[in-house]
């Protein structure tokens, strides 16, 4: 089962190739505490996964990287080829000559259609070449206007072609404090329209990646390359093969395949008592966590702590809402790894703050020129913050 | 890849422009060591086979044969643009790409505009197009120019609207040189004044510059220069105010040193589009960002480091010593002080070996002394470009959409009133076919409600920041 991975913009782009060098490292590093027999089997489902094979023997990553200018995409083609190891597939690359500059109206509504056959014609090549698709990758920023505009455009446009099969979309949430003054418009307007047409949404926030950067791993001058190591070595070690089922020593075919839909139970929902504003989060409710686990003793460790009922939102039993994935094969040279995947409360205070943000610049009429320019109207805006406080309010209510 | 055309009209533009032609070839040699015509170089320059007659030389790729520059020079007088043709840049210049008069506009902007402008339209246009053929994707316009004199001012302002009708989806960004109040020119504030009505509604972006914060600055420079201390040694490449390196030697005319100042800031500006970096930045991402409303697209400019000192080894308390000169109202380009004023966006352009981690720690140190406009709190753009300039291992320019310009042009308003209260030289202007009172009328008016967009701006920087209610939502 193969997954395609589409990287945009310069984001997605710098990641995406971090990720695919994590995911060959690893699957060619040491088999540690497992026999040679089942390495084997973790190689080839990891290569099934990611890598088509090329004649003279270079695996060549299933990826379709999209940009509107060229620097990133040659940078990235270029560092892949060096390393001899790996590549991209020669034409397996859209680019144009101008970016998106920074606007989500841009990069949605004039580059998207303009490139839309270009780019599904380039999707459809890699889809071809897998003798079976499990789903789509998608790799974008929320911030900027490649990532974030054409990543929402190419994912509603997955979601009409391939309507069976699953797309997850890798956004990076940004700083805080700017890197691009127009973020929280932009984050706004990719999240709610995702919404519609994504099947799963992985979050990473720059802010707490530069966290683990400086306290847990010490690096003094962090650069953007030190942040995309450590997420693609946080997604490497989700998608890498894990076994399919308690006890079983053939890996999972189906590596997206968690039960990513979670379903209310069908009474409906406890009615809403008085939802007082700005309460507080005393502790974070899931509403299904995955936990996955690599290496040494992973089939007597004890996970009796993630099963406990007070973690999970009242409408859910945690059998439901909690799941293992195993292996014994190590990630990444690391002995033991374990990895959390957790549909939960943890991101409703960022994404309350950006609604927060966007809400006061658009009362403001800052910038608005900009994005009716290229026909988002302001009732497009309007729509987008409807959608994204009923997210924050139901989030709220577990 | 895209590229730019710069045009440069005037004595000031052309001269200016002389020496960011200069600077840029040093800048891409020092890069391009292999001598390949690259996307980078194309950016500003045409590679072109002299030996092919006529249009058909210009060569897409490999080897550089002979750049060209993507210029337009016009002046109104021969003198500098001949000069310019006759000294060690000739070769860089395409000589079709120039137009030229013999009288001059007088100081004058109405002659500049309105009598120039509709005898050289079609030229111009011609010369335009001719530019934008050779662009395979013409994403900018830079115009340099002075807003004191009568050609760069009032025909540098005509060419504003030729290139909105003719290009409107090619950015104009233009660099315009303010008179100080001791400007030799009388009628500066007249030119000025009829200028910034057009700036006001035909440019995407505009830098002001004044010549008294490029002589202060290199005053700074010199004092540091000459104290003859035996750790400050500078690195001669690394002044901002040098040509080192370049084509032409020496300071021969005594504004070299602070066009330099200039040609360094758009050589920054471009920087992040030329060449590689982590977090690129785009030339339409600098209106994107920093232009909230229409009308406010005046952007101050500061550039740190001015010299590099010849000590190697940079400790961080330098780098970030770096950052806070970029918001002293000394290193500012245009005499505004932006801390005391009220940020509405804010770009910082980092070039050179600085991580993500050096420019958010000082963002989050500086940010404190700073106002910004309550719906605007974050308002920070930043970019790190890898490659660092000439002479420097890294460096900064900071963009300010800032409150600060306000008192220039009140200054200038002031300025203005003084003479026309008086009809002081009128004549001259009324004179001229096309021009009425009406146009200064207009032009003060126009510039007198950009004041008040930025007086009202201001009156709510005491206020404290209310929130705005949230759209409640019923589940």
């Amino acid at each position: 089962m193969s997954i395609v991975t589409v990287q945009l913009g310069q984001c997605g782009n710098q990641i995406g190739f971090e990720v695919f060098d994590t995911l060959f490292s690893d699957s060619h590093s040491s088999q540690g505490l497992c026999s040679k027999r089942e390495n084997e089997a973790y190689q080839a489902s990891c290569k099934e996964r990611f890598f088509s094979e090329e004649e003279n023997g270079v695996p060549i990553a299933r990826a379709v990287l999209v940009d509107m200018e060229p620097k990133v995409i040659n940078q990235t083609l270029s560092k892949a080829a060096q390393s001899g190891r790996w590549k991209y597939g020669q034409h397996a690359y859209f680019c144009q000559k101008q970016g998106s500059g920074n606007n989500w109206a841009y990069g949605y509504s004039v580059h998207g259609p303009r490139h839309e056959e270009s780019i599904m014609n380039l999707i459809q090549k890699e889809v071809e070449k897998c003798d079976s698709l499990s789903g789509f990758f998608i790799i974008m920023s929320m911030a900027g206007g490649t990532g974030s505009g054409i990543g929402a455009f190419v994912t509603q446009n997955l979601q009409d072609h391939y309507a069976h099969s699953l797309k997850m979309n890798q956004i990076i949430w940004p700083y805080g404090t700017g890197e691009v003054i127009v973020q929280n418009y932009n984050s706004i307007l990719t999240l709610s329209h995702l919404y519609r047409s994504s099947d799963a949404l992985l979050v990473h926030e720059n802010d707490a990646v530069h966290k683990i950067c400086a306290k847990l791993m010490n690096i003094k001058q962090i650069s953007f390359s030190d942040i995309n190591q450590v997420l693609a070595h946080q997604l490497g070690s989700v998608f890498q093969p894990v076994y399919s089922a308690e006890g079983s020593f053939h890996y999972r075919r189906n590596p997206l395949g968690i039960d990513w839909q979670v379903r209310p139970p069908i009474s409906g929902l406890p009615p809403l008592g008085k939802m007082p504003l700005n309460k507080e989060l005393h502790f974070n409710t899931s509403i299904a966590n995955l936990a996955i686990l690599r290496g040494k003793d992973v089939q007597s460790a004890d996970l009796e702590g993630f099963k406990d009922p007070a973690l999970y939102t009242s409408w859910l039993e945690p059998v439901d809402a909690f799941n293992v994935w195993k292996t014994q094969r190590a990630f990444s040279k690391y002995e033991k790894s374990a990895s959390l995947v957790s549909n939960s409360q943890f991101l409703v205070k960022p994404l309350d703050m950006i609604v927060g943000k966007a809400w006061n610049m658009f009362a403001s009429k800052a910038y608005l020129h900009q994005y009716t320019k290229f026909g988002i109207e302001e009732e497009d805006f309007l729509d987008s913050f409807t959608l994204l406080e009923q997210v924050v309010a139901s989030y709220y209510n577990l | 890849m895209t590229q730019s055309v710069v045009v440069q009209i005037g004595q000031c533009g052309n001269q200016i422009g002389c020496c960011f032609w200069d600077l840029a070839l040093r800048e891409h040699a020092a890069v391009n060591q292999k001598g390949i015509y690259d996307e980078a170089i194309s950016s500003f320059f045409r590679n072109v086979d002299t030996r092919v007659a006529g249009d058909g030389g210009s060569i897409s790729k490999g080897k550089i044969s002979s750049l060209k520059a993507r210029a337009v020079l016009i002046d109104m007088e021969e003198g500098v643009v001949n000069e310019i043709l006759q000294g060690p840049l000739r070769d860089v210049f395409d000589s079709k790409q120039l137009i030229t008069d013999i009288s001059g506009s007088g100081n004058n902007w109405a002659m500049g505009h309105k009598v120039f402008g509709s005898l050289y339209q079609e030229q111009i246009l011609e010369k335009l197009r001719k530019s934008a053929e050779h662009c395979d994707c013409l994403q900018c316009f830079f115009i340099i120019h002075s807003m004191g004199g009568g050609t760069g001012s009032g025909l540098g302002t005509f060419l504003l609207k030729v290139l909105e009708d003719e290009f409107p989806e090619v950015y104009r960004f233009v660099t315009s040189i303010y008179p100080s109040s001791e400007d030799d020119v009388i009628t500066s504030p007249y030119n000025s004044i009829l200028a910034m009505k057009e700036l006001n509604e035909h440019a995407d972006c505009v830098l002001p510059i004044d010549n008294q914060s490029l002589f202060d600055i290199i005053s700074k420079i010199d004092l540091v220069v000459n104290s003859g201390k035996l750790d400050t040694t500078v690195k001669p490449k690394s002044l901002v105010t040098s040509s080192a390196g370049a084509l032409k030697k020496q300071h021969k005319k005594p504004f070299d040193a602070m066009n330099n100042i200039v040609a360094n800031l758009l050589l920054n500006l471009t920087s992040s589009a030329r060449f590689e970096g982590s977090l690129n930045m785009d030339l339409n991402e600098i209106s994107m960002n920093l232009v909230p409303f229409p009308q406010l697209h005046y952007l101050v400019s500061s550039l740190t480091p001015l010299y590099t000192l010849a000590d190697v080894n940079i400790p961080p308390r330098r780098l970030d010593q770096m950052f806070s000169d970029a918001f002293s109202k000394d290193h500012q380009l245009m005499r505004a002080d932006p801390k005391h004023s009220l940020y509405l966006a804010c770009a910082l352009m980092v070039r050179g070996n600085v991580q993500i981690s050096d420019l958010r720690r000082n963002i989050e140190r500086l940010k404190p002394s700073l106002r910004f406009v309550s719906w605007n709190q974050e308002g920070w753009k930043t970019s790190l470009c890898s490659v660092p300039p000439v002479g420097h291992s890294h460096s900064l320019l900071a963009l300010a959409n800032n409150t600060c310009v306000k008192p220039t042009f009140v200054e200038l308003r002031e300025r203005f009133m003084r003479l026309y209260k008086k009809k002081a030289h009128l004549h001259h202007y009324l004179q001229v076919e096309g021009m009425e009172e009406s146009c200064f009328t207009e032009a003060v008016s126009s510039l007198s409600a950009l004041i008040q967009e930025y007086n009202q701006l201001d009156a709510t920087k005491s206020m404290p920041v209310a929130d705005i209610p949230r759209l409640s939502i019923a589940m």
